[in-house]
């Protein structure tokens, strides 16, 4: 950090920018700057967060350009000389501010078939569940999403397709394909190779660069590109 | 939406090797038409295909080819770059061992070539 004043551009909406001066600290976040603003210098300020140690997913924007969960994002690994730019997340509908509507987001979730299919009622017995399988270990490296939609931001495909699924609905989507618990095999198949699915993906691997839990829905997505192309040559379809 | 315009969030090499592996493509399929009409004066108009020949021997023109040796190897790897990656579920290690093993065998194939040259 070069000064102990950060010179901070919110980009608003309507076009608007606006600039701050907030004073910097040792350990601050992205999303303490924005804060210190709201409580600070501007009271009409929206933006969203909630659990402020990466588990909820709420607090996602766009820092220089690049998308990013602000609670767990030091400003001082952001900082471009004493200068940072934050907006709201990219390819979502702006509400005000820095707060985005992420319905588009979810509705897509359901759109894949991102949803548990089970067949057991709560009288069956507890199914048992291997865990070194490989389907289990598949599923396993993609259930720590938290729905924060830094993915779906970075994504040059969903910005230009607003048809397109988007990497997050599509890795849960791969990662139920693989768990046992679950039997919604063929619709879910027949989600994601729609006109908005998988095979839309052109493995540009930003959702894979950004991802702040280190998840890769590239290679989920590219699951699903090999199962569907399984599920047409079989079947026809 | 502001903040998208001035997306800085392409740098890294899975993005790059996506935009080279397009816009090579794209410049082959300039390039194509162009060949094809080029080829077709030796059954239309030997003569004018004898002049296009002489015109290889110029540096630019060479310089022009390499750019276009160059396309076609980067568009082709590119190409077996994509498909490794969706269509070989291994692990990143598998393909890293695997792109080293090729582009070895690459350049001692191209050593051996260059020397029968």
């Amino acid at each position: 950090m070069t000064s102990n004043i950060l010179k901070v551009t919110l980009e608003r909406d309507a076009g608007g920018q606006t600039e701050f001066d907030v004073p910097a600290y040792e350990s601050q976040t992205v999303l303490d700057v924005v804060s210190w603003i709201q409580q600070n210098a501007d009271p009409t300020l929206s933006y969203r967060f909630a659990c402020r140690v990466g588990m909820c997913g709420s607090c996602a924007m766009m820092v220089n350009g690049v998308p990013r969960w602000t609670c767990r994002t030091h400003i001082s690994k952001v900082l471009d000389g004493d200068k940072v730019t934050i907006g709201p997340l990219r390819n979502l509908p702006v509400i005000k501010d820095l707060t985005v509507d992420m319905d588009p987001f979810f509705d897509k979730w359901v759109g894949a078939e991102a949803v548990h299919h089970g067949t057991l009622t709560r009288d069956d017995p507890i199914a048992a569940v291997d865990e070194t399988s490989p389907e289990r270990v598949e599923a396993n490296a993609g259930i720590e999403c938290i729905n924060c939609s830094v993915c779906y931001a970075a994504c040059d495909t969903v910005a230009g397709n607003p048809d397109y699924l988007g990497p997050a609905a599509l890795q849960r989507a791969w990662t139920l394909l693989n768990d046992a618990k679950d039997e919604g095999r063929a619709a879910i198949l027949e989600a994601v190779s729609g006109r908005g699915g998988c095979h839309n993906c052109h493995s540009m691997g930003s959702c894979t660069a950004y991802c702040p839990n280190e998840l890769d829905p590239m290679s989920a997505i590219a699951g699903l590109k090999r199962e569907t192309a399984k599920s047409f040559f079989k079947r026809g379809r | 939406m502001r903040a998208a315009r001035g997306i800085t969030s392409r740098a890294h090499p899975l993005w790059l090797a996506y935009i080279l592996h397009r816009l090579s493509g794209l410049g082959l399929a300039l390039f194509l038409p162009f060949h094809f009409w080029v080829l077709a004066l030796a059954t239309t108009d030997p003569a004018r295909l004898d002049g296009f020949l002489t015109l290889t021997e110029a540096g630019a023109v060479k310089l022009a080819e390499f750019g276009l040796v160059f396309l076609l190897a980067v568009h082709m790897f590119g190409g077996l770059r994509l498909m490794a990656l969706e269509f070989l579920p291994w692990t990143p290690s598998q393909k890293t061992l695997a792109a080293g093993a090729t582009a070895l065998s690459f350049c001692v194939a191209m050593l051996f070539l260059l020397k029968a040259i």
